[in-house]
């Protein structure tokens, strides 16, 4: 079980954001959350990558308990995390930017003579190859497209070699073709990779969702099972409909 | 290449033009002096450069570091100056023996080393504290302003033991050298020059290393930077004791340039005026630091003498058209004039 969760709950001023009785993911496995606004999806993503503190509960990674370690610690054991706003450096190249994130040494000293071997260099390379930004190597981040960013991002969290991998929301934004593209790059790395996916868009998920997929309610569990199976239950259509979701009603 | 071409301009300029001008008798001594003084200003531009330009933390004690620097090197010249008797103002205050913590800056090689270590440890001590309560922004600017005017206060009594409002004066000798002697002056400006040019060198590869990266990234998301398992506080707090190292090393060539060193060096006003050397020189390029540094204050020699009441206004003026129509500096605003005319590649 590379992430097991019990209990989680977490109240933000009296409102229950997320009350989480159970969780689990093997490794390699490509897990898709969705639920409406508030469900508490990025809440939970925020607790396991340690940017929130939960009130009670458990979280243990690769059988080790990760709960009120820092994020830097967090970050090391090998989580990446994806925020929903594109969180690049801007001032950076796209270059600099894929070789900050790589996995090294990452004191003060180390940083302060080192030296990109070729082994690295390759890396980089073929990572920018796989998220597409190769052309625009030299270029400074803050000038990609939003799209673009996105993809650096996801190309920012897979340098660090992460076991598993936080996406929030990666397609919010992009045209149909990127959406379709940034699919098939997330199904490319969980074949190496564990991977919790959130997402809005129903045809993306349609897309990705190989394995399980999980809906979430005012934070807490409602169903989870194969996207058939979550397609045709009455209760989250329910959840969906009293909202006027209307991706979900095209499908 | 035609980099090479401005840094090679600038080193002649003034490692060799000013100083023959001099010997030949069209620049006055007191010139020489005066742009050695500037060159202090601008190593410590260099670390606010370092700090504020590229890591995005304002602080607004880099004066109270800088004064530390000229201190420590204004009470070993004093206490040679003043031989085997106390320092003058000493003996106003009827201070009669002379405090424990001015014994060690009797020799020179110890006040050198005290004058490093003191604004450092205090910059690590200082950095810790903030740092760690993850303080940043706008509320860093407050605190590290709040302790400047609280040093400042502390340094303004007679009861510090550091000559109150008048400061330390009237220093004679540096290793035995006069300080009136116009080759010992010539001798500092040069010194100042030579450091200016080293501490250039040094933030120059500091901000080309994969450290000087990581500033950059902390300056424009630091929890990104966090999730990528770099230790942001480490990386803040180094920078910070560098920053305060760079002010001290400008304050310790400062002293001895100009005679004096009192209080009103390290009030807010000092270090508030010290980051607008940067803004208006152009933040987050060390080129702009240093020009910024020059610039402000040949403009405020000038502007002194000439219409001495409204220093002030022309450099909020200049302040505000830089924050409105050219923010990058006046570095920004050059390097904007000439990629025009090149053509694009």
């Amino acid at each position: 079980m590379l992430l097991s969760v019990n209990n989680l709950a977490v109240s933000f001023g009296g409102v229950q954001a997320l009350s989480l009785s159970h969780f689990s993911l093997q490794p390699q496995e490509l897990r898709v959350i969705i639920g409406p606004n508030g469900a508490g999806k990025s809440t939970f993503l925020d607790i396991i990558c340690g940017r929130t503190k939960p009130d009670t509960g458990e979280v243990y990674f690769n059988d080790r308990a990760i709960m009120g370690m820092t994020e830097v610690s967090i970050a090391r054991l090998g989580i990446g995390r994806k925020f929903q706003q594109p969180s690049v450096f801007p001032g950076l190249t796209v270059y600099d930017n894929l070789l900050l994130a790589a996995k090294m040494k990452k004191d003060i000293l180390s940083s302060l003579f080192f030296k990109p071997s070729q082994l690295l260099k390759a890396r980089i390379h073929e990572v920018a190859e796989k998220i597409g930004l190769t052309k625009v190597l030299s270029s400074i981040a803050g000038a990609l497209s939003h799209g673009q960013k996105q993809w650096l991002e996801i190309g920012i969290v897979v340098l660090q070699d992460p076991k598993l991998l936080l996406i929030d929301e990666p397609a919010a934004g992009m045209s149909d073709e990127e959406t379709y593209k940034t699919g098939e790059l997330l199904l490319e790395l969980s074949n190496n990779h564990g991977i919790i996916v959130i997402e809005h868009d129903m045809k993306f998920v349609q897309q990705i969702a190989r394995e399980r997929v999980t809906v979430l309610e005012r934070g807490k569990l409602l169903v989870e099972g194969s996207f058939n199976d979550i397609r045709n239950d009455q209760r989250v259509i329910d959840c969906y409909l009293g909202r006027n979701n209307t991706q979900l009603e095209n499908l | 290449m035609e980099k090479k071409i401005y840094y090679l301009l600038f080193i002649a300029f003034f490692a060799l033009l000013l100083p023959a001008g001099h010997l030949m008798g069209w620049v006055s001594i007191n010139t020489i002096s005066l742009w050695g003084r500037y060159f202090c200003f601008a190593i410590a531009a260099l670390g606010i450069d370092l700090i504020w330009g590229y890591t995005g933390i304002l602080s607004m004690c880099q004066a109270f570091f800088f004064c530390l620097g000229s201190y420590g090197i204004a009470m070993h010249m004093l206490l040679k100056t003043s031989g085997s008797a106390l320092p003058e103002f000493m003996v106003w205050n009827k201070v009669e023996s002379l405090p424990f913590f001015w014994v060690p800056f009797q020799s020179f090689g110890l006040t050198l080393v005290l004058c490093l270590v003191i604004p450092s440890l205090l910059a690590f001590v200082i950095g810790y504290v903030l740092f760690r309560s993850r303080i940043k922004g706008v509320y860093m600017a407050i605190i590290t302003q709040a302790l400047a005017l609280a040093m400042w206060l502390l340094f303004l009594r007679n009861e510090t033991g550091l000559g109150g409002t008048n400061g330390l004066t009237d220093f004679k000798t540096l290793l035995g050298l006069p300080l009136s002697n116009t080759y010992v002056k010539l001798g500092l400006y040069l010194m100042s020059l030579l450091l200016l040019c080293v501490a250039y060198f040094a933030c120059y590869q500091i901000t080309h290393s994969k450290f000087g990266k990581v500033l950059q990234a902390i300056r424009d998301s630091e929890s990104r930077v966090s999730f990528t398992a770099y230790k942001v506080m480490d990386y803040k707090l180094a920078v910070f004791v560098v920053a305060a190292l760079l002010a001290a090393i400008g304050g310790m060539l400062y002293a001895p340039q100009t005679g004096i060193i009192t209080p009103g060096r390290m009030d807010v006003k000092a270090s508030v005026e010290m980051v607008m050397w940067v803004a208006l020189g152009g933040r987050g390029k060390l080129k702009g630091a240093v020009a910024g540094a020059l610039l402000v204050n040949f403009l405020y020699s000038i502007c002194t003498s000439l219409f001495p009441d409204s220093w002030l206004y022309i450099l909020g003026f200049l302040f505000v058209i830089t924050v409105l129509f050219f923010d990058k500096g006046f570095v920004g605003l050059m390097d904007n004039l000439t990629k025009r005319k090149e053509p694009c590649y």
